[in-house]
């Protein structure tokens, strides 16, 4: 590209404000970036980068080996060919230097001798001992340096394709030369197979090089996969998870950063649930005198005036309110400490309903139960269990729009085996709609479902204790749609069962 | 065995430090017929206890000096009356060790007056008559005589709580059968379904240590594995 007096001579040419070596450089950045690899994950790059060495490393000591054998199998082919020209070019020699000397007879003496692969030239005549190899072989380069100026000399050339070595000597005394072949296609065979042998050396040690590659890289992966599964551990809540000690320092820096991290987060934790449940506890002695103090007016309430009533039924209901939240505070914060331990036992599952709602705020409540699920068994804490029913029983009396039902039944269908148990619970209430469904198992959730949700008696506890509960035990709860298509929530809990035996 | 069903008469020994609490159960307390003496440390609970003889003690478990364990404790070291402790934590901790220490029952704060009444009424409940006729029942050299609350072992008279005596008069009503725990919970505390299992396994384990020759090996009151309990030979 020529560029006269500032004119753009194509219109390629890069705008003024453009100049031609960043753009070009950002060329290069970018097929730069997309050699790079990338996108391809730790492992694969460590597992390209040994096979590449291997392939680079072997592919080298292939080429030297090669070229190193090629040249001293040549070298020998060589010094061997000489020697071996010189000896008979003697007994030539001999032969011609008799009272009457004779082409013929110097090569009838060498064929005697075993030689083969020969041409002399006798005064400018040519008597060749085979017909594969003539005169005519011998490349009138090296016929012009051993004949016309008399130096012993070789060259390699080639005869029907196949590689020759050409030794010519000059026979000065008797006006003759002597040509002898040495034919290399062995020593190519030779040179064949080692190629070959070299080649698939290099094979299998790319093959070997990949697989050390991928032995290091799952090695070098190890310790993020062990972070990994710890920090995953510690998401779900054991806190008290941490990485082991290691000896190699550039991985104790990973180990070391992590348990820190781990501490904190855990001594943070620890710290705000130990801070809910001194909250609680300290509330809990105020409550008490309440509670007692309540308890003495009530028996007095009809000695009351009516506007003290009033007031007192207000107090008697909110005490008991905060009675309930702060149990609740105190048990959530139990479980944020993980000090919730659970007294399992084997339960028959369609009695232990039929016990919890018998206890519950709504004793009434129907439970139907299906054949299948009258005998089938559950490992729970009853009485933890039995505040769960009892906490949607209450949830379907304040939010459900009147009276509930509850289904004890088996998710899986007849003949299959039975590994979970649904227990659950329809009312007739507004439902929760699907964008709400995960929310409302949250703690004093907050806005549209708790504008909607938390009446005045609804603390904002319940729900997410039950899915604590729930998930303490193996199993899980959710909300759907009533099963019959008309409004109200169904909340199914989902625990691991089993059949009794029969 | 001359305790009263309760009502008026039934002394109660509150055993409390905050003076609000105090002063309000104890309203409370009275409003359902009790008659209600008040301590502020363990130290006085001994010696009120002395003096006033109550028929139920309740002890909160967090008092300045001497502690609510240890005042059970030392209770238990002359007396049988009934004991229920109070805890501000319910972890099993706390309760074990209450009951551990000899209390019959335990309450959580804050509990509503009415709920502790029933609890006491429940402890001072008359062992019912067993069946006519069985004034005496023996368990290889275990006997036990329910109209004087006696029990002896290999003619040595054994001193049970009162607890502890119906506990293993339960038992005795049906030898050999397997009382669950729940039903146990039903008849000695007067709990329903969902009553707190470790009120008994706690007994259990004391009873043992009394009626037992080797506690560790019981050969009277056996544990049966995921079921309860049950009186043998």
């Amino acid at each position: 590209m020529t560029i006269a007096g500032g004119v753009p001579a194509t219109e390629e040419a890069p705008p003024p404000d453009a100049p031609p070596a960043p753009r070009r450089r950002d060329r290069l950045a970018e097929a730069l970036g997309r050699l790079q690899p990338r996108r391809l994950g730790l492992r694969t790059r460590i597992l390209l980068m040994f096979s590449l060495g291997a392939v680079l490393l072997s592919g080298f000591l292939a080429a030297a080996a090669y070229s190193f054998t090629r040249s001293s199998v040549v070298n020998q082919r060589d010094k061997a060919g000489i020697v071996q020209a010189y000896r008979n070019a003697q007994v030539a020699q001999n032969e011609l230097s008799t009272n009457n000397p004779s082409a013929d007879a110097a090569v009838q003496r060498l064929q005697s001798l075993g030689v083969a692969l020969f041409a002399v030239n006798y005064r400018g005549a040519w008597s060749a001992s085979s017909a594969k190899y003539t005169s005519d072989d011998v490349p009138p380069a090296l016929q012009t340096r051993v004949v016309v100026d008399a130096v012993a000399s070789r060259m390699v050339t080639n005869v029907d394709g196949e590689p020759v070595l050409v030794v010519g000597i000059p026979l000065t005394v008797t006006d003759a030369a002597y040509f002898e072949f040495v034919p290399l296609d062995d020593a190519s065979e030779t040179l064949d197979s080692v190629l070959l042998s070299l080649l698939f050396a290099g094979f299998i040690s790319t093959i070997a090089g990949a697989g050390l590659g991928a032995l290091v890289a799952s090695r070098a992966v190890r310790p993020l996969g062990d972070a990994a599964q710890a920090a995953k551990a510690i998401a779900g809540g054991r806190l008290d998870t941490r990485l082991e000690p290691t000896d190699d320092h550039d991985l104790r820096i990973l180990a070391n950063s992590f348990n820190d991290m781990a501490s904190a987060l855990q001594a943070r934790v620890e710290r705000d649930a130990r801070f809910a449940s001194d909250v609680s506890h300290e509330l809990r002695s105020p409550l008490m005198t309440l509670a007692a103090s309540v308890e003495v007016m009530k028996a007095r309430r009809d000695e009351m005036p009516e506007r003290a009533q009033a007031a007192l039924d207000l107090l008697v209901g909110d005490v008991t309110r905060f009675q309930g939240l702060v149990e609740d505070l105190l048990e959530i914060s139990r479980f944020d400490a993980g000090a919730i331990r659970l007294n399992m036992e084997e339960l028959l599952v369609a009695e232990f309903v039929r016990h919890a709602v018998a206890v519950s705020s709504v004793p009434t409540t129907p439970v139907a139960v299906t054949e299948r699920a009258e005998q089938v068994l559950i490992q729970g804490d009853r009485r933890r269990l039995a505040r769960v029913v009892a906490n949607l029983i209450d949830n379907a009396r304040l939010h459900g729009g009147g009276d509930a039902e509850i289904a004890v039944t088996e998710p899986e269908g007849e003949g299959e085996p039975l590994g979970h148990i649904w227990i659950a619970i329809e009312d007739h209430g507004p439902g929760v709609p699907p964008e709400e469904r995960h929310l409302i198992f949250e703690r004093f959730a907050r806005g549209a479902v708790a504008g909607r949700r938390s009446s005045s008696d609804g603390a904002g506890l319940g729900l997410a204790l039950v899915d604590e509960h729930i998930r303490m035990h193996g199993g899980r709860i959710w909300v759907e749609d009533r099963l019959d298509g008309e409004p109200g929530a169904r909340f199914v809990l989902e625990l691991p069962a089993e059949e009794l035996a029969p | 065995m001359a305790w009263q069903d309760g009502g008026v008469g039934t002394r109660i020994l509150t055993v409390e430090d905050d003076e609000r609490i105090r002063t309000a159960v104890k309203l409370a307390l009275e409003d359902e017929g009790w008659t209600v003496d008040e301590a502020g440390s363990g130290e006085e609970a001994i010696e009120l206890f002395a003096r006033a003889t109550p028929d139920v003690v309740l002890i909160d478990i967090m008092l300045p000096g001497m502690d609510g364990f240890e005042l059970c404790r030392s209770l238990r070291r002359t007396s049988d009356v009934p004991i229920v402790m109070v805890t501000a934590r319910n972890d099993t901790h706390d309760v074990v060790a209450g009951l551990e220490a000899g209390a019959d029952d335990y309450l959580t704060k804050p509990f509503a007056p009415k709920e502790l009444s029933a609890r006491i009424r429940a402890l001072l409940r008359r062992i019912r008559p067993i069946s006519p006729g069985h004034a005496k029942l023996v368990f290889g050299d275990l006997e036990i005589v329910p109209d004087e609350g006696k029990v002896t072992r290999a003619g040595q008279e054994l001193h049970l709580t009162k607890t502890e005596f119906r506990l293993l008069c339960e038992l005795a009503q049906n030898p050999g059968r397997v009382f669950s725990r729940e039903s146990l919970l039903d008849k000695v505390w007067g709990y329903d379904y969902f009553g707190d299992g470790r009120l008994v396994d706690v007994h259990v384990r004391r009873l043992r240590t009394k009626v037992e020759v080797d506690a560790a090996n019981p050969r009277h009151v056996v544990t049966v594995r995921g079921l309860g309990y049950r009186l043998q030979s």
